[in-house]
């Protein structure tokens, strides 16, 4: 009989700090990708609002309802950190353990996402619970906002590494300058 | 010579010399202070050189700067500040700057004119590659790379505003300042260590304190703006669509990257890059000590550096006059103003020469005098620094970038930006042909006023009292006369090329350029470019306008390729995709292969072994007579689901899956649209509209695309989700006679052949975890792939590898993997590889006629059917202990072995254990009809040529009972 | 460059896969015959001037695009969904 030990994404990489700017490992449990079907997306909004408390968020956002999350993650998909039933209403697929994800903090931290990510973070643009499908250097990501100095960064689990090398390289140099 | 006490003061050493400089100020500056002059050679013909510019247009004060591998070459030494220890070396000189071998190029001159390497070097055309190229490549060119790899650290970034202003002079100072306070969020960067442009050089006054001071205050004021981000060191190389912009900063901090190179997206720019100065085509013009008047004026204004003891100036435009002010002004000696139009009225303490003209200098390292014609005599003047002045260029260089042309100003002799040439940026000041600095102010001012008032802010313009004066100028490009006039400095280009460009037809500026190299060099001829151009127009009596410029290009100062891809050495060229089961297999020691971006393992040694296949032939053993174990999680699975997901499918795949049972697998390939083969894979059919398809492991991209492509572009009435689900899922394939005894020691409920049958998938439970189990092969033995969450992918392949040595086998790696599915005749991108049809794979009957599918009108073109195409075989090497290998050409067994006689070629091969002889899959013209003849195999690049029996593709139990079990 | 991606927003050209005319949404029917085939795979118009293409946001959200832009100016008129241009 197997006994099954569950590992993190990221091994011994997180938490990782250089500079003033640190990464933790985000760590939920479970999510499911929520892709509705033709139609459906009012009655997948109202499907969760019964099951989880918070309906469908809008293109390029987040909601949460206590712990849960629901986000967007690209054409015509979200993904929510709760199990849910949406039988005959939308495409729901198990991906706990498709993503690795962490939050990057700190005063430079706007600095070190702008030497990967091609986005216009500016918090006058990009606000707390604003999410975007983008590439970090190569990576393909999905990056939310979550506060005046924090970021969530998701990835293809078998990136995790690729993530923290990128990241530490920019940490390295943004750091190097002083504060600049 | 320095004008004031330097303070303090640090050393560098130029060419081994130890040179004490002020920080701050640029290498070039210390060297003159020092006395220095001769700086480096040129290009061409080893010219001694000095500097000329102030600025980053400099062509001739090029020098290296550290050793080793941290060597950089081509530093232009008006841009790289000073600072202790730093090690600078002139370049292009041996055996030293003052004594250079290749100066005999300098008397050869008279043969090495524009055009010369074109007529000289044309025959024999062998001797170009091995004779030619390689002395000149020696002779001519500039710094050298040190060929090692540099430690050095580069960046890129990315960086978003309202409003971008490039240049951080009067005009940029202002629109910055103005609209900062109007609350737009403004990038102000500027190429200098320090902002305030021309103000920095000038003694003048600006809101009745001196413009230095004024600039400080400015600065301060921005600085203290929110919305203002201040961007030193930072030139704004190239304009390119859509508001975006390259830029490429010199990172002052020790120990930061060098050089950060910014993609800057802002919704509107303004242009505030100032103007050039150009010089005069004189006979010897191009002495050390002959510089431009307006960075003469920079280096006693802003650094308190005399370029000279005894100074003239030589001009046609007011500008030069206000040099000879200053300095004299400095306290330095003006030897005397040649001003080259006759009419001008100057009262002055020193001699002024009106409607004169230099027609001569002298000094073999560095100018000792000049001969100034005036009044129908001439005269010699002794002198150790010659300021010249042919007018000012505005910098309408990025105003060029997107295919727009200047246009000629003749009040100003100088060419101007075409209005909108950019989407969205504006132009203001010196670089808009503005030449005084209340102009400056006001122009900026008013530009960022609209472009605020157009982003929807609130904008005033509150402009501070600046000295207005005119700007007159007479046109003056060539002095008449014998010798070589220089236009070119960086490329070494005379008046004469361009006469010889003239008189051999090549009377279009752009052919002119090209013949002489005119603009070519890196400075890409900023101070020489509109000289050129106006001896060519009056040689060919076109006019200027007629004439017209050279296209200008990014970047607008050079850029290095280290700086452009910054992060994309070593892993950050690729991203690097790691199986769970990655440090399990590296630490039993599995060399590591790339299969797309991810890493897999080779082989798995065993103590003893010392060859690859030996550990290969070991772990097929396995497979074919117990039990192996690999990781298969790089193969791309994709989850398809809704209403009509088994009609996408039936329209992606060539064969039917709307008619896959619950709980089976199914084998299918896809086509791409013109009928050639992309991928192969299975589909599994877990539920009603539920399906997970698997891709091959380098091809799962393409898939992806290819599957949105068909589900959002062609087929949108399809109700259907596609999503990856890859990384989700550890997969393992467990394979060999004890597979299913393997994986009853891992499952929670036991497995029979009954219930799990060959292709049937379905849920499993391990140690409590649910996951899935699929019974297919691609090995041809009894096998199955059970997939976990990636969180328990180690653990998993831990223990599954553990059981497997107790039965006998272990891990395999992938070239275990390719001698299975070869001894199989099992596909893979090698077979697959863009130019093969279902047909020519022997899967015609895999496309079903029945439905429409991606490829299928394309896969039944009669050139696709032709049974003369080269199809798939197998190949069996007939002769002992004779390899075959992949690439190889297939020939007929008595044919020469030439192209005309190809026959096909050898797409895998391996040494098959399980047979003990070496196989091969080939595509061979007529192959399936010629199972049983024997032909010649020619692999030329590794001389191999052997002979082959064809045979079917499938080698090793061709019933496929084993699979079955 | 930057295309604005209906769903994202205007994003740098480096999120994007380009394949090529817009020709690709008008899919003969598969008995259209070989010369509406061979138009359909092989022949395209290289204009200099207004185009339709597709590109793909792939490092982004994933939706199939229609990009109308000019070749000679670069300019990029508008955008919409390869889903919305094709039903
Ligand atoms: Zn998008």
């Amino acid at each position: 009989m197997a006994r099954l030990i569950a590992l993190g994404a990221f091994g011994d990489l997180l938490p990782l700090q250089v500079g003033d700017v640190t990464c933790t490992e985000v760590v939920r449990e479970t999510l499911f990708s929520v892709a509705p079907y033709r139609g459906q997306q009012k009655a997948v909004s109202a499907g969760l609002k019964t099951q989880l408390g918070l309906t469908l968020p809008a293109v390029g956002r987040r909601r949460a309802a206590g712990d849960v999350i629901c986000q967007w993650i690209g054409h015509d998909a979200w993904i929510v950190s709760a199990p849910v039933t949406l039988d005959g209403l939308a495409a729901v697929t198990d991906q706990s353990d498709g993503y690795a994800t962490l939050e990057i903090t700190g005063a430079s931290v706007e600095a070190v996402l702008a030497r990967l990510v091609p986005l216009d973070l500016r918090s006058a643009t990009f606000k707390v619970n604003h999410t975007a499908r983008s590439l970090l250097g190569h990576l393909p990501v999905s990056i939310t906002r979550t506060g005046p100095q924090a970021f969530e960064v998701m990835v293809m689990r078998s990136m995790a590494a690729s993530l923290v090398h990128d990241l530490q390289e920019a940490m390295t140099g943004v750091a190097a300058r002083g504060s600049a | 010579m320095r004008l004031r006490n330097p303070g303090q003061t640090v050393t560098f050493t130029f060419d081994g010399k130890p040179v004490q400089g002020v920080p701050g100020e640029p290498v070039a500056a210390a060297l003159l202070a020092n006395g220095i002059r001769l700086m480096g050679r040129s290009f061409k013909y080893h010219r001694p050189r000095g500097v000329m510019t102030a600025g980053s247009e400099e062509p001739n004060a090029l020098v290296t700067v550290g050793r080793g591998a941290a060597q950089d070459p081509n530093i232009r030494a008006t841009v790289l500040e000073v600072s202790d220890g730093l090690e600078v070396f002139s370049q292009n000189a041996w055996p030293s700057l003052r004594h250079d071998a290749l100066a005999v190029n300098d008397l050869l001159s008279p043969f090495l004119g524009a055009g010369f390497y074109y007529k000289t070097f044309m025959w024999p055309a062998s001797f170009w590659e091995k004779l030619y190229e390689p002395v000149i490549r020696r002779a001519a060119g500039l710094g050298r790379l040190s060929g090692q790899a540099s430690a050095d650290c580069y960046e890129k970034a990315f960086a978003f505003c309202d409003l971008l202003v490039i240049g951080a002079g009067p005009a940029g100072l202002m629109a910055a300042l103005t609209a900062g306070r109007a609350g737009v969020d403004v990038i102000l960067a500027d190429e200098d260590s320090a902002m305030g442009g021309r103000l920095l050089r000038e003694v003048e006054d600006v809101d009745g304190r001196p413009a230095a001071a004024w600039v400080a205050d400015v600065l301060a004021q921005l600085r203290a703006l929110p919305n203002v981000r201040l961007m030193p060191r930072t030139t704004v190389t190239g304009a390119y669509d859509q508001g975006t912009y390259g830029a490429l900063e010199r990172v002052a901090a020790a120990g930061a990257p060098v050089e950060c190179f910014w993609r800057i997206v802002a919704k509107r720019s303004v242009l505030c890059a100032g103007a050039l100065e150009r010089p005069i085509a004189f006979p010897d013009n191009d002495r050390p000590g002959i510089m431009l008047a307006g960075a003469v004026r920079a280096y006693v204004n802003r650094w308190g550096v005399a370029p000279g003891r005894s100074v003239t100036v030589f001009g046609n435009n007011d500008d030069a006059h206000r040099t000879a002010r200053d300095l004299a002004a400095a306290g330095i000696k003006i030897a005397g103003l040649i001003d080259a139009r006759p009419d001008v009225q100057v009262t002055a303490d020193y001699p002024v020469f009106t409607g004169g003209s230099v027609t001569a200098t002298a000094g073999r390292r560095g100018l000792s005098s000049i001969t100034v014609a005036h009044q129908g005599g001439t005269r010699v003047i002794q002198t150790d620094c010659l300021a010249i002045s042919g007018g000012w260029n505005p910098s309408v260089h990025l105003t060029c970038h997107m295919n727009g042309r200047p246009r000629w100003r003749d009040d100003i002799a100088a060419f101007v930006p075409t209005p909108d040439a950019i989407p969205g940026m504006a132009v203001a000041g010196a670089c808009n042909g503005v030449f005084e600095t209340a102009g400056c102010l006001r122009e900026g001012a008013e530009v960022a006023a609209a472009i605020a008032r157009d982003l929807g802010f609130t904008a005033e313009v509150t402009l501070p009292v600046a000295e207005a004066r005119a700007y007159a100028i007479a046109p003056l490009w060539e002095i008449p006369g014998k010798g070589r006039k220089w236009v070119d400095f960086q490329n070494d280009v005379t008046t004469k090329d361009i006469a010889l460009s003239a008189q051999e037809n090549m009377r279009s500026v752009e052919h002119m350029k090209r013949y002489t190299t005119q603009g070519m060099a890196p400075d890409q001829g900023k101070s020489s470019n509109v000289l050129a151009l106006a001896v060519l127009a009056d040689l060919t009596g076109r006019g200027i306008p007629e004439t017209g410029t050279t296209t200008f290009r990014p970047p607008f100062v050079p850029v290095g390729i280290a700086a452009m891809g910054a992060g994309g050495q070593g892993k950050g060229f690729a991203p690097t995709r790691l199986m769970t089961s990655h440090h399990a297999t590296v630490a039993a020691r599995a060399p590591m292969i790339e299969a797309g971006l991810w890493y897999r393992p080779s082989y798995f040694p065993l103590e003893g072994e010392v060859s690859w296949r030996q550990s290969c032939d070991r772990e097929v053993g396995y497979a074919r007579n117990a039990v192996g174990v690999c990781d298969v999680s790089t193969l791309g699975k994709i989850d398809v689901q809704g209403p009509d997901a088994a009609a996408l499918l039936d329209f992606v795949y060539t064969n039917r899956m709307s008619t896959l049972k619950m709980g089976r697998v199914r084998y299918g390939l896809m086509l791409r649209e013109d009928g050639f083969v992309m991928d192969d894979g299975t589909a599994a059919r877990l539920g009603p509209d539920h399906f997970v398809i698997t891709t091959t492991t380098a091809a799962a991209g393409q898939v992806m695309r290819h599957m949105e492509f068909a589900s959002q572009v062609l087929r949108p009435d399809l109700d259907a989700r596609v999503l990856s689900v890859t990384d989700h899922w550890a997969q393992f394939a467990v394979a060999g006679p004890r597979a299913q005894v393997l994986l009853n020691t891992v499952l929670d409920d036991q497995i029979s052949n009954e219930d799990w049958p060959f292709m049937a998938c379905g849920t499993v439970g391990i140690g409590g975890v649910t996951g899935r189990l699929f019974r297919i092969s691609f090995s041809g033995e009894t096998a199955f792939e059970i997939a976990v969450p990636a969180r328990y992918g180690e653990s998993l392949f831990r223990q599954l590898v553990a059981q497997a040595r107790t039965l006998g086998g272990g891990p395999y790696g992938m070239e275990a993997l390719n001698v299975l599915r070869i001894e199989k005749g099992l596909l893979t991108h090698a077979e697959l590889h863009g130019r093969t049809t279902a047909f020519d794979l022997g899967l015609a009957g895999m496309v079903s006629a029945q439905k429409d599918c991606i490829g299928q009108a394309a896969a039944s073109r009669p050139g696709l059917v032709d049974p003369a195409r080269e199809r798939l075989v197998g190949l069996r090497a007939v002769e002992e202990g004779r390899r075959l290998t992949a690439g190889a050409h297939l020939f007929a067994k008595d044919a020469k072995a030439v192209t005309a006689n190809d026959q096909g070629y050898v797409t895998s091969a391996c040494y098959s254990p399980t047979l003990d002889c070496y196989l091969g899959l080939a595509f061979l013209k007529n192959g399936p009809d010629r199972h049983g003849e024997v032909i010649r195999m020619v692999d030329h690049l590794r001389g191999v040529d052997t002979l082959a029996e064809v045979c079917h593709p499938v080698f090793f139990d061709p019933e496929g009972g084993r699979a079955r079990g | 460059m930057r295309i604005e991606c209906p769903h994202c927003g205007e994003r740098d050209r480096r999120e994007f896969y380009y394949v090529g005319d817009a020709v690709a949404l008008a899919r003969p029917a598969p008995d259209a015959g070989p010369d509406a085939w061979d138009d359909y795979l092989h022949n395209r118009d290289n204009p200099a001037g207004d185009t339709n293409d597709l590109w793909y946001h792939e490092g982004g959200c994933g939706a199939w695009i229609v990009v109308s832009r000019n070749t000679v100016t670069h300019a990029v008129h508008r955008t919409k969904l390869a889903q919305k241009a094709a039903s």
